[in-house]
């Protein structure tokens, strides 16, 4: 085996996901329109969470006028202006997709405490994406 | 295959994700493409036994070769171009203009940089398709099969059904598709988009997917439908 993917997947982190399955987010988009851009909310809970490095993307659910929501969201999408970590559910799985058939007072989820994973997700800076060489590169 | 600008061999290293800079996401091939070696040059000009290859192409070796591997044969070959260090695993001929046929001489090498190749650019990639040994018609030709489960059909379920007609013409017509050997021959992707260049790693990001295995032995030029000849 001589290059791999891994090092290109590394250079497009662009944030740490610190919440898990069962906390509530805002999800800060960017819409381009026409030339203009603007910022939409999507605020609801992370439902199921999968695959990882740039691959990584998580489900979010909300009920919009009694209408359920789910959107995905790739980890590392550029169109992702910010994520904040509203609050924290206690969850006993990793995929919720029961909540789907839940509504109403059936649909909560107990609080837990956040911990540190309360506030703004960190954005890692682009520039100090690690680019390292790996050493099969300097053969052929 | 007529005279093309330069192309470049590599090997393919993997699939991923790629944010473009606008924000969209796209399924990528990367490809590790050079440096090449020129191991030898092909011309109209006549030599000095008044003979001509007929043709103007770059031979171009990629994969450094371990000495050990070399048989006099290429040992001889790899004289003209500057010794044994010059073998590679992988030697193709690409067909090029006489233009970029001056431009590089034999021992020189070739790199991403010396290709006019970038971001958006349509390209061809020629590899070997990964093998899938002896197949029937099913998966070799999408053929459908006998739908017919019932009626005392026997041991029939996924075969090609009639190959022929009667008496007349007595016989199965030439390239009839039958059962046999599926993969492992070259295969062209024709038009992908380049999605990224990256010179200083001999890196190309190439959207979409591209034949033939991780690691497989793959060589890229410029898109023959998208480039009119020069």
């Amino acid at each position: 085996m001589g290059l791999t993917t891994e090092n290109i997947e590394k250079q497009q982190r662009r944030r740490e996901p610190k919440f898990r399955t069962g906390d509530s987010v805002r999800v800060h988009v960017r819409i381009v329109e026409g030339d203009k851009e603007r910022i939409q909310v999507f605020e609801g809970v992370v439902i199921a969470m999968r695959g990882t490095a740039s691959r990584e993307s998580f489900t979010v659910r909300k009920i919009s006028y009694g209408v359920g929501v789910e959107r995905v969201f790739p980890m590392q999408s550029p169109s992702i202006d910010k994520i904040e970590v509203v609050s924290s559910g206690r969850v006993r799985r990793a995929k919720l997709y029961y909540l789907r058939q839940r509504s109403g007072k059936k649909a909560r989820l107990q609080a837990r405490d956040l911990g540190d994973r309360g506030g703004l997700v960190e954005e890692l800076s682009m520039a100090a994406a690690v680019v390292e060489q790996p050493a099969e590169n300097a053969e052929a | 295959m007529k005279e093309r600008k330069l192309g470049i061999l590599g090997k393919k290293v993997g699939m991923t994700r790629y944010f473009t800079p606008d924000g969209r996401s796209l399924g990528v091939t990367v490809l590790e493409l050079g440096p090449c070696v020129v191991l030898a040059k092909r011309s109209k000009t006549k030599n000095e036994k008044g003979r001509t290859d007929g043709y103007t192409a770059l031979q171009l070796g990629f994969d450094l070769k371990p000495e050990r591997k070399i048989n006099k044969a290429e040992a001889g070959h790899l004289e003209k171009a500057g010794g044994k260090e010059k073998a590679r695993r992988y030697v193709h001929e690409l067909r090029v203009t006489e233009e970029a046929l001056a431009k590089f001489e034999v021992g020189q090498e070739v790199t991403l940089k010396d290709l006019d190749i970038k971001t958006g650019d349509r390209i061809d990639v020629v590899a070997t398709s990964k093998g899938r040994g002896f197949q029937g018609v099913m998966h070799r030709f999408d053929f459908a099969g006998v739908n017919t489960a019932t009626h005392g059909t026997h041991e029939y379920f996924r075969h090609g059904g009639s190959i022929g007609c009667r008496k007349w013409p007595g016989r199965v017509f030439k390239g009839r598709k039958m059962p046999g050997h599926m993969g492992d021959k070259r295969v062209t992707a024709q038009n992908l988009t380049v999605a990224d260049v990256r010179p200083d790693e001999n890196l190309m990001l190439v959207s979409g997917s591209v034949p033939g295995s991780t690691n497989g032995y793959l060589f890229v030029r410029p898109a023959i439908k998208k480039h009119p000849l020069p």
